[in-house]
């Protein structure tokens, strides 16, 4: 496989395609938070909308349009995260972050699980110009947890 | 061809890239590469001629000095100014700043009634166009907050072309600069500067043209243009970073106050005042970036040894090749339009969108055929909201460009929309 293959992998290009979490909605729980985020370099902007259950993310939705790798890792996101504990959205994001910092090697197997579909974007590390791709929508997440854990309304 | 194969001249251009592939050049819009003339003026500089520049009295400082005002001599020549009307500048961006935060400080009363002509205010206007780099609008724009003026500008049709309907409205009595782009960095599409120009003439607004994508290209002679300020690079012309230059009319430039105070610009200080030199030195405060300036003045020289009509016109025949082809290609729409095989309307370069796919999911898979393009919005952010996109992919060429460049570009941009899973 390719460098350009690993970078585009089926199931990337699946995720690009289907988009899961696409279009805000309203989570109807208490405590949301929203974040904008934009790719200086190409102009991509994401809104991405948390709500969270007690100590779960209840809800994980999202607008904005970008590359593939960009959609694809908002939408790997959206369905890894939905459902997880607070720590373990923390350990899924720094898993994550650690992946792109990888140079395009395998994590170990404990965060490899953690990650599920996610570690097909180990081909991403050896390009320094995509990380921030891959990074926008989970650079959104973790600012609209931070929103969504203040607000008590 | 109008020019030799010139790839032996830089030597950056034999490296392999990504899996061993040849390098195929496309970004010269962005950043040009430099010919060994211009590597070995720097090196040479700093081997044999390394001094403090107009300070000291040595062999060194003599020969250093004169290296520094022979490189602007040449910059000089290559734009049809005096020597005395290049000022050097850390970039084209800089050099632009240079022109707006002069005309701020003096509606701050910084020099003094000397430099009154350029104080503006509420109720004066400062005109740009849809179709300018970020570098041409934002210090226009901040320009305009700072003193009170109101921002205006020419829009720009479907194809990125000017739209002069309402000029007399839009450039009127109350205009006191037009700054505007000579070639879009975007679209190619050379401006109507005669136009532009003789309307700003009429109402008696300055004039400061953004020539990045001109000087490095076109023949350019600044006094035939008639504007009264223009900025270019140094790297984008064969040169290196770090140095640009800005072109002033000798009577402006000596009555504009420098946004950049120290010494070196001046000639009598207390602790009260500061007098400043006449232009270019006025401008020049602080060590300035030597054997960067030299290098920039070796650029200027291998350009016109060259000759700048070749020049145009093989960038030219690249350009056409290049655009036609984008354009024949289902699915890839080339931003601007096709142009002249033979008329001077765009220059050598074509920026297009694939349908349904990305920028940076276009330039990766040309980056992974070795082939170097441009993604993004390269800095014209409205212009491409205008065409309703937020980027777009982007080929430019320079001497170096062969028509082989211009056909593997072509060939591996037809296999995008289907690695993409797009069908056409």
């Amino acid at each position: 496989m390719s460098s350009l293959e690993q970078m585009y992998q089926q199931v990337i290009m699946d995720h690009a395609r289907e988009g899961h979490g696409r279009g805000l909605k309203d989570p109807g729980l208490i405590q949301v938070g929203e974040s904008h985020q934009i790719n200086t370099t190409c102009g991509d902007e994401i809104t991405l909308r948390v709500g969270l259950d007690g100590v779960t993310v209840g809800s994980v939705s999202w607008e904005g349009q970008g590359c593939s790798i960009s959609q694809a890792s908002v939408s790997v996101l959206t369905e890894l995260v939905e459902g997880q504990s607070l720590e373990q959205a923390e350990e899924t994001m720094e898993a994550f972050r650690a992946l792109m910092q990888s140079k395009g090697e395998p994590l170990d197997d404990d965060r490899e699980d953690l990650l599920g579909d996610a570690t097909a974007f180990v081909g991403v590390g050896k390009y320094p110009a995509r990380i921030k791709c891959a990074m926008l929508g989970w650079s959104a997440f973790k600012d609209a947890l931070i929103h969504a854990r203040k607000d008590q309304a | 061809m109008h020019l030799p194969d010139l790839r032996a001249d830089f030597p950056l251009l034999t490296r392999t890239v990504r899996n061993g592939k040849d390098l195929v050049y496309l970004d010269s819009g962005a950043t040009s590469q430099r010919p060994t003339a211009v590597l070995d003026a720097v090196r040479d500089f700093e081997e044999r001629h390394n001094g403090a520049v107009a300070r000291g009295a040595h062999l060194l400082a003599e020969e250093a000095t004169g290296l520094f005002e022979s490189a602007r001599a040449s910059v000089a020549t290559l734009v049809g100014a005096s020597h005395d009307e290049i000022v050097w500048t850390e970039n084209a961006t800089a050099a632009m700043n240079l022109v707006a935060s002069g005309i701020g400080n003096a509606t701050s009363g910084i020099g003094g009634e000397e430099s009154a002509r350029y104080r503006i205010g509420p109720g004066d206007e400062i005109c740009v166009t849809e179709t300018e780099h970020h570098a041409n609008l934002v210090p226009w724009q901040q320009l305009a907050v700072r003193t009170g003026a109101t921002l205006r500008w020419i829009p720009v049709d479907d194809l990125g072309r000017l739209i002069l309907d309402d000029l007399d409205s839009l450039v009127n009595d109350r205009t006191k600069v037009l700054a505007f782009t000579h070639v879009s960095n975007v679209t190619g599409v050379i401006s109507p500067v005669a136009t532009l120009v003789a309307r700003a003439k009429a109402v008696g607004a300055l004039t400061v043209l953004d020539a990045c994508q001109s000087v490095p290209h076109l023949p350019v002679d600044v006094k035939d243009l008639d504007v009264d300020f223009a900025a270019f690079s140094g790297h984008k012309m064969l040169g290196p970073t770090g140095i640009g230059a800005l072109y002033g009319r000798k009577e402006l430039l000596d009555t504009l106050p420098p946004s950049v105070f120290g010494g070196g610009a001046v000639t009598i200080v207390s602790m009260e005042s500061t007098a400043w030199h006449p232009a270019p030195t006025r401008f020049e405060a602080g060590t300035q970036p030597v054997a960067q300036a030299v290098g920039m003045g070796a650029a200027a020289n291998y350009l016109m040894e060259l000759g700048m009509e070749r020049v145009e016109a093989h960038e030219r025949e690249i350009g056409h090749l290049l655009r036609e082809g984008v354009s024949a290609i289902p699915g890839v729409r080339l931003l601007g339009p096709v142009g002249s095989e033979t008329e001077r309307d765009v220059i050598g370069l074509a920026a297009f969108v694939v349908d349904g796919v990305h920028p940076h999911d276009v330039g990766q898979l040309l980056d992974d055929r070795g082939i170097a393009v441009r993604v993004g919005h390269h800095c014209a952010q409205p212009l491409h909201r205008r065409f309703g996109v937020t980027g777009s992919t982007r080929a430019s060429a320079h001497v170096y460009t062969s028509t082989d460049d211009a056909n593997a570009l072509l060939a591996a941009l037809a296999e995008v929309p289907a690695f993409f899973g797009v069908s056409v």
